[in-house]
């Protein structure tokens, strides 16, 4: 059977978390409060070079530093799998991992693909106040790319200068 | 996915300027993926080489390929004296050397003006000319290397001859019932 979901809803107020990005460190969605914060769950870590998701979100941290966007990666994996994986790709943004127990938080944002226990590919800009900004399901094996992240900051802003 | 910015003279395109398909690749010269996706090309060419026109847009991944950016650079600063082909092609066909002094030899074996290549490849316009590629593969959805756009929308499946071939024949035949 397949379930097809729905991102929470515009104007919802984003769901806090507090996870793990490092054995010993936690970050919590309220640390960021002021700012825009961009969620992008997937799937796992590891995945393949020149198409992973995180890959291309880390090409384009320059560009999300114009809005003043913090960048988070959520995953299932468990932080040493995260700390492996920022070290081999380079990544300059923290990957929280939604271990234990697993999932919560992924199921809280509506994006837990309980038939292979993983995060599904989904993607939320949460605006300054804390609220749902914009969010997006990609179909599980379809990387999103980054394009729909930059319109909506850029909606985001546009509707700030008004 | 659509391509955001339609491909225009500023591109670098091979084959016939006026075929009915144009093919765009979102292409990373140190991708291992790209590398291969380069042989196909190449056959793609062969066989639809009267109805196809080849595009190559940079989409360098700096932080994993830390040459790609400068390969990237090399390949445009060549295309300033008329080789960027020539260029694209050495550098995939040696793709395991890519540091600072394999494309200075790229470019020697090219028969290129030194001087004027080192001043171009770190020019602010050919440094520019790279970014805004990647800018534009951003926001027409490129999700990884090597992305294709067969007349502007994103081919989703992977890059084997076949599928392109198909998509290809697909492509002409919706262009032929549009006609009629």
């Amino acid at each position: 059977m397949k379930e097809h979901k729905e991102p929470l809803k515009k104007g919802t107020k984003a769901p806090d978390f507090s996870l793990k990005v490092t054995p010993d460190q936690t970050v919590s969605l309220s640390d960021f409060a002021g700012k825009p914060v961009i969620l992008a769950f997937y799937p796992a870590d590891f995945s393949p070079v020149c198409g992973g998701e995180m890959m291309l979100f880390n090409e384009i941290l320059s560009e999300l530093k114009k809005y003043k966007a913090v960048m988070l990666g959520i995953s299932v994996d468990n932080v040493w799998s995260h700390l492996a994986f920022a070290k081999e790709r380079n990544l300059h943004f923290p990957l929280l991992s939604d271990f234990n127990p697993k999932g919560r938080v992924s199921k809280l944002y509506n994006s837990y693909h309980e038939e292979d226990g993983v995060s599904e590919r989904s993607l939320y800009l949460i605006d300054k106040a804390g609220k749902i900004a914009w969010g997006y399901i990609s179909p599980i094996g379809i990387n999103p790319g980054a394009d729909g992240v930059l319109k909506a900051l850029e909606n985001l802003s546009g509707a700030r200068k008004k | 996915m659509k391509l955001t910015i339609p491909v225009s003279k500023k591109d670098h395109a091979k084959g016939k300027e006026n075929a009915p398909v144009t093919l765009v690749e979102y292409g990373d010269f140190e991708c291992p993926d790209c590398q291969e996706a380069y042989s196909i090309i190449n056959e793609l060419q062969k066989i639809e080489g009267n109805k196809l026109k080849f595009v190559f847009r940079n989409f360098p991944l700096s932080e994993i390929h830390p040459h790609a950016f400068r390969a990237a650079s090399a390949a445009e600063a060549a295309g300033k004296q008329g080789k960027f082909w020539e260029m694209h092609d050495l550098i995939f066909e040696n793709q395991e050397r890519l540091d600072n002094q394999d494309l200075l030899s790229y470019a020697k074996n090219l028969k290129l003006d030194i001087a004027q290549f080192n001043k171009d490849i770190e020019s602010e316009e050919i440094i520019k000319k790279v970014k805004n590629d990647f800018m534009s593969g951003v926001r027409s959805g490129v999700n990884g290397t090597p992305t294709f756009y067969i007349n502007g929308a994103r081919f989703d499946e992977s890059y084997e001859l076949d599928l392109l071939l198909r998509a290809i024949k697909e492509t002409l035949w919706a262009r032929e019932v549009i006609k009629e």
